[in-house]
């Protein structure tokens, strides 16, 4: 739910970034967090066991630049991938204005994916959301390993609508912020229809 | 999608003042009021040195575990928490199933003061909580997204 504030004149939305386990949600968010010039950025929270996992939730605000006069801050999380904090998940998801998948390319990880996003639907109905009217983008990560499955076929069993789909690298940033501005552009164009 | 949560400069005074009142009569060190999602609102007291846009996020964190919790054991919710630390005590309270309002003590007030203090000021936040969400339902107030053309979103995105 964005929070708009004509006091302070800023434009508050929350960004979900949602995939399997090791997916790399979390390094999207560490390549966006040492990419931003500190003043369009507040501190990163990663709330993670002590193997770096996420445990609960990693938090990023982040500072878009202004429309009209008025500031656009998108908080940016990421939920623990792991099977069994899904009590956790459902918790970050409320309130959010706009998803990012994360789909792991690798072929070995087809099956994680594809019960990672029946998870993101189920958990966004609970929530009073549905995937297809929200903003929504996928992002196939770890394009750079010999093992990633091909653009089509994940493009097949994952992206059936055909939603705004981009290519990455997270550990080398590539494809990070095309994902962060092609949500965020979506979130900001639905307030605009008046979500 | 849910419905927007808009705040205008008279809200926010009425909200600012709630929370002056607040960190005064208990003797605070700090007052936050933060959107159940963890969007700060309004702050008061020594704030200077705190990061409170993190502080709303992990506090809105602790309290939808704590709703998570609740639920599990067959509880509406729980309506608050505390935590003490050596030199910082922290009160946070649900209001109105919306906000959080957040009290930051030190030995110069007590549990005891604080939460007498923290009713009071949760009924006042409600009326005003409650005049808010009328306003933000009613399409007489004006509203800038209205004004915000396809333009003005791709040039926030020009490199």
């Amino acid at each position: 739910m964005s929070f708009i504030n004509y006091s302070s004149r800023e434009i508050n939305c929350k960004i979900v970034y949602y995939g399997p386990g090791l997916c790399g949600k979390t390094t999207n968010l560490q390549y966006i967090y040492n990419k931003t010039n500190p003043e369009a950025k507040g501190k990163m929270i990663s709330l993670a066991t002590e193997t770096e996992r996420t445990l609960f939730f990693d938090f990023l605000p982040l500072s878009l630049g202004e429309i009209r006069g008025f500031r656009t801050r998108f908080h940016l999380y990421t939920v623990p991938g792991q099977v069994f904090y899904d009590a956790s998940r459902k918790l970050i998801l409320k309130g959010v204005d706009g998803v990012v998948f994360v789909a792991d390319s690798q072929i070995e990880r087809t099956e994680a994916n594809i019960e990672s996003l029946e998870n993101l639907k189920d958990n966004l109905e609970e929530q009073g959301y549905h995937i297809d009217r929200i903003p929504y983008v996928i992002q196939y990560n770890k394009r750079d390993l010999p093992n990633a499955a091909q653009i089509s076929e994940l493009e097949e069993v994952l992206n059936p609508k055909k939603v705004a789909s981009y290519e990455a690298v997270a550990t080398t940033g590539a494809g990070v912020f095309d994902t962060l501005k092609a949500v965020a552009k979506l979130v900001l164009t639905e307030l605009k229809r008046g979500g | 999608m849910t419905n927007q949560l808009v705040m205008y400069e008279e809200e926010l005074q009425e909200i600012n003042d709630v929370c002056e009142r607040l960190h005064v009569d208990s003797n605070a060190k700090a007052v936050l009021v933060i959107d159940k999602n963890g969007q700060a609102m309004a702050a008061s007291g020594e704030v200077e040195q705190l990061d409170v846009t993190s502080l709303s996020s992990l506090i809105a964190g602790n309290i939808a575990a704590a709703g998570g919790i609740a639920s599990l054991l067959s509880e509406k919710e729980f309506a608050g928490q505390f935590h003490e630390g050596e030199r910082t005590k922290v009160v946070y309270t649900v209001v109105d199933g919306r906000l959080i309002l957040v009290v930051l003590f030190d030995e110069r007030s007590s549990l005891g003061l604080v939460r007498l203090r923290v009713k009071r000021a949760g009924g006042e936040l409600t009326t005003v909580l409650t005049r808010m969400l009328e306003k933000s339902a009613s399409s007489a107030t004006p509203n800038v997204l209205d004004e915000i053309t396809d333009d003005d979103i791709d040039n926030l995105f020009n490199d």
